[in-house]
C-alpha cells in the first residue's frame, strides 16, 4: 500500500495484466511514442504518460503505438478480441469516438449477439472525458451516457486511484468489450493504493458516505464534489449517502433504491450532458421503482444543454458545482409533500 | 509566377505577423496566463501564406488544431484571435472556442479542427457549394502529415475526384504527428497516394515561399477553372513541440536549433527579395517593425478584453429552440 496518483494506478493496472496474461497488448497513438523519431523513445506514454515505461518492458510489440486512424486501430483491437488476442486499446479522448463508433457499437459491441453466444470478445477501450482543462467543445465531453445506450458494452467510471486500478484490473479480466472513462481533471488526484493486483466487480455501488437524510448518485469526478458536499452538510448534522455506481453498465440498480427506500431524497449529480444521461435513466428507475419511497421531486444537477465552452468563465460555470450539489440537497430537504 | 511590389510586401507581413503571433503565444503561455491546449505553427508560415495568398474572401481553407496561421494567411483580425486565445468575449469566436476552434466564415476560413482529419470532408462541402452555386470559389483543405493517414481524408480525396469537385489537398508533413515520425507512421509516398486516386499531386519546399506559392497557384487555378482537385504535399518543419507544454524529447539533439537557423522560410525569403532587389531592405525592416507594434498591441488589448459572462454559456447553441 502506498500513495498513488489516479494515473499511476491506471498504469500499474496495466503493467500487472500484461505481466500475468500474454495476449494483453496495448494499442493507440503514442501510447510509447518516439517511433521514428531521431530523439527518446517511449517519449509520450500517451497524452499523460499513463503508459509511459511499459515499452520499455514488454516491447513495441505488445505496446502499438498507431498512425492517426481511430477506425482502423479500434477496429483491429475488436477484431483481435474476437481472434484470441485481449487489446486495451487507448482513444485519446473520447471526443474521437466520432471517427470509430461504428467498430465500436455496430461490430465489438454485437458479436456475441449477432452469432449467437458463439464469439468472445475482451476488448478494452480506455478513454479520456470532462470538463475542467479549458479543452473546448471538442476534447471536453462526457459521451458515457451515449456508450451505456448500447447494448453489449460495459461501461466503468473510476472515481479516483483505488478505483481506477481495481477496475480497470477487472475490465482486462473480463471477456466482455467494456469502456472505461478516465476524467482528465483526476489523474493527479492521489490516495492509497494496494501495490498487488485487485479487482472491483462491475455493477456493485461503493457507498462512499452513508447518511439517512439524502442519497446522492454520482459518477466519476463527480463522486468527488458530491463526498465534498457531504462533509460539509454533515457539519450541519445532514446525513447522506453518496453513492458511486462504478459502472454504469451493469447499473447497481438495487443500491440505488435501498438506499431512496431509507432516504426519500435523491439529488443525481451528472457532467454528462442533460438530455437521455445518467441522471435521467436514475430518476426514471426511481420513478418507476421507488416512488412511494420519494418525499420530494429527484433533482438532477447535470451541465447545461450546450456544448462545453472554451473561456474559463463560462466553463466554470458549465461545470456542476459543490455549491449546486449543496443547494439541491438542501432543496429536497425542505421540500414538502 | 511573377508577383508585384506588393503582393511581396504583403507575403512578408503576412508570414512576420505568424511568427510573431506564435513567438509571442509561446510566451504568453509560459507565463500561465493562456488557458486551453496551443500548438503552435512558427516554422511553417510560407505553406499558409503561399496557399492563402492566391486565394480570395470567396474561397474557403479548412484548418487544424494547428490553426493560427492559416487564420492568419487568410486575413482573420490578428487582435480579436488573440483576444479568443484569452477567452475574452470580445475574441473572434467570443471566447467559446479558443485556440483549436478559432474561425471566421466571413473570411472563408472554416476553423482549426480540434478532430485531426475533421477539414477535407468539410472541404468537399465547400467545394460542392461552390460548384452548385457557380461562385467560382476553391475550397482548400490544411491536413497535417498524422491527419493524412485518417480515413476521412483518404475518402475525401475520393469524393473530390468522383464529385470533380475545385478541392485542393494541402499535406503538410512537418515529420512528426506528436511524437510520432511521419516516416514511421505514413504508408506509402504522400504523392503516390494522391495519384491513387487520380489526383495530380505535386512536393513542394515548405520553407520556401515561392516554390508553395508556384504549386498552389497552379492546384488553385486548376480547381476554379474546372479542371477538379489535386495536392500538395509541403514539406516543412515545425519549430515548437506538439503542444505548449509538450517537452519534445523525441527530436534529435540540437534539431530545433538547426531548423531555426538553417531552415528559416522568413530569412529565406528576406534574403532572396533583398539579393534580387525586389523590395528594399528598409521596406522589409519597416513591416518587422509594424508586426512587433501589431502583436504588442493585441497582447495589452487582449490581457483587458472583457471576459464572458457565466450567461453566455447558454448562448448560441441553436438560432431557434
Ligand atoms: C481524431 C483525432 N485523433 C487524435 C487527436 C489527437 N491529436 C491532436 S493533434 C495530433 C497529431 C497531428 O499530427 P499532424 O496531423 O501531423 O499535425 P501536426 O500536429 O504535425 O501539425 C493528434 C494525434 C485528435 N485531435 N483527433
Ligand atoms: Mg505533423
Amino acid at each position: 500500500m502506498s500513495r498513488k496518483t489516479y494515473r499511476q494506478a491506471v498504469s500499474e493496472a496495466l503493467r500487472h495484466e500484461m505481466r500475468r496474461d500474454l495476449r494483453v497488448v496495448i494499442m493507440g497513438e503514442d501510447v510509447s511514442g518516439g517511433l521514428g523519431a531521431p530523439g527518446e523513445q517511449d517519449a509520450w506514454g500517451g497524452p499523460q504518460g499513463v503508459t509511459k515505461g511499459l515499452m520499455p518492458e514488454f516491447g513495441r510489440g505488445r505496446v502499438l503505438d498507431t498512425p492517426i486512424s481511430e477506425s482502423a486501430f479500434i477496429g483491429a483491437a475488436a477484431g483481435a478480441a474476437a481472434t484470441g488476442l485481449r487489446p486495451v486499446a487507448e482513444l485519446m479522448f473520447v471526443d474521437f469516438m466520432g471517427v470509430c463508433f461504428d467498430q465500436i457499437f455496430n461490430q465489438a459491441a454485437k458479436f456475441r449477439y449477432m452469432f449467437g453466444g458463439r464469439a468472445v470478445t475482451p476488448l478494452v477501450i480506455r478513454t479520456q472525458y470532462g470538463a475542467g482543462l479549458r479543452a473546448a467543445s471538442q476534447h471536453s465531453q462526457s459521451l458515457y451516457p451515449i456508450f451505456t445506450h448500447i447494448p453489449g458494452l460495459k461501461v466503468v467510471l473510476p472515481s479516483s486511484a483505488y478505483e481506477a486500478k481495481g477496475l480497470l484490473i477487472q475490465a482486462i479480466r473480463d471477456d466482455d468489450p467494456v469502456v472505461f472513462f478516465e476524467h482528465k481533471a483526476l489523474y493527479d488526484d492521489e490516495e492509497e493504493v494496494p501495490d498487488e493486483a485487485y479487482t472491483i466487480p462491475f455493477g456493485e455501488a461503493n457507498l462512499t458516505r452513508e447518511g439517512s437524510d439524502a442519497t446522492i448518485v454520482a459518477f466519476g469526478r463527480m463522486v468527488k464534489f458530491a463526498n465534498q458536499v457531504a462533509d460539509s452538510l454533515e457539519q450541519d448534522g445532514i446525513g447522506c449517502t453518496v453513492i458511486d455506481p462504478r459502472t454504469t453498465s451493469p447499473l447497481d440498480s438495487d443500491a440505488i433504491l435501498d438506499s431512496v427506500a431509507e432516504t426519500g431524497r435523491l439529488v443525481v449529480v451528472d457532467e454528462a450532458s442533460p438530455r437521455c444521461n445518467m441522471a435521467t435513466d436514475i430518476a426514471a428507475l426511481v420513478a418507476e421503482h421507488a416512488f412511494g419511497a420519494l418525499k420530494a421531486p429527484v433533482r438532477m444537477i447535470t451541465p447545461p444543454h450546450t456544448p462545453v465552452p472554451f473561456a474559463p468563465e463560462l466553463e466554470d460555470a458549465y461545470i456542476p458545482s459543490p455549491a449546486r450539489i449543496e443547494e439541491a440537497v438542501r432543496g429536497v430537504l425542505a421540500a414538502k409533500r | 509566377m511573377q508577383l508585384s511590389r506588393d503582393q511581396l510586401l504583403r507575403a512578408y507581413r503576412d508570414m512576420a505577423t505568424i511568427r510573431a503571433f506564435e513567438e509571442r503565444v509561446h510566451v504568453e503561455f509560459a507565463a500561465g496566463v493562456l488557458p486551453g491546449f496551443v500548438h503552435l505553427y512558427a516554422g511553417e508560415e510560407a505553406s499558409a501564406v503561399g496557399v492563402c495568398m492566391n486565394l480570395g474572401d470567396g474561397d474557403v481553407i479548412a484548418s487544424t488544431h494547428r490553426g493560427h496561421g492559416h487564420c492568419i494567411a487568410k486575413g482573420c483580425d490578428v487582435k480579436a484571435m488573440m483576444k479568443e486565445l484569452y477567452g475574452s468575449v470580445e475574441g473572434l469566436c467570443r471566447g467559446k472556442g479558443g485556440s483549436m476552434h478559432i474561425a471566421d466564415l466571413s473570411r472563408g476560413m472554416l476553423g482549426a479542427n480540434g478532430i485531426v482529419g475533421g477539414g477535407p470532408p468539410l472541404i468537399c462541402g465547400a467545394a460542392l457549394s461552390a460548384k452548385v452555386m457557380k461562385t467560382g470559389g476553391v475550397a482548400v483543405a490544411f491536413v497535417g502529415d498524422g491527419g493524412s493517414n485518417q480515413g476521412t481524408t483518404l475518402e475525401s480525396f475520393n469524393l473530390a475526384r468522383v464529385w470533380e469537385l475545385p478541392a485542393v489537398f494541402v499535406i503538410e508533413d512537418n515529420g512528426y504527428a506528436e511524437s510520432t515520425a511521419s516516416s514511421w507512421a505514413v504508408g506509402g509516398d504522400q504523392l503516390k497516394r494522391a495519384e491513387g486516386f487520380g489526383l495530380p499531386a505535386r512536393r513542394v519546399d515548405g520553407h520556401d515561399f515561392f516554390d508553395v506559392h508556384d504549386a498552389a497557384g497552379e492546384a488553385i487555378t486548376r480547381a476554379r477553372s474546372g479542371g477538379g482537385p489535386s495536392l500538395l504535399h509541403v514539406v516543412l518543419d515545425r519549430y515548437y513541440s506538439h503542444f505548449e507544454g509538450d517537452a519534445g524529447t523525441y527530436r534529435g539533439p540540437g534539431e530545433v536549433d538547426r531548423l531555426r537557423a538553417e531552415k528559416d522560410c522568413l530569412k529565406r525569403f528576406r534574403k532572396r527579395v533583398i539579393e534580387s532587389a525586389l523590395l528594399g531592405k528598409d521596406q522589409v525592416d519597416t513591416i518587422d517593425r509594424e508586426v512587433a507594434a501589431l502583436i504588442e498591441t493585441s497582447v495589452r488589448e487582449a490581457r483587458t478584453a472583457a471576459k464572458p459572462s457565466a450567461a453566455d454559456v447558454l448562448t448560441d447553441v441553436y438560432l431557434s429552440y
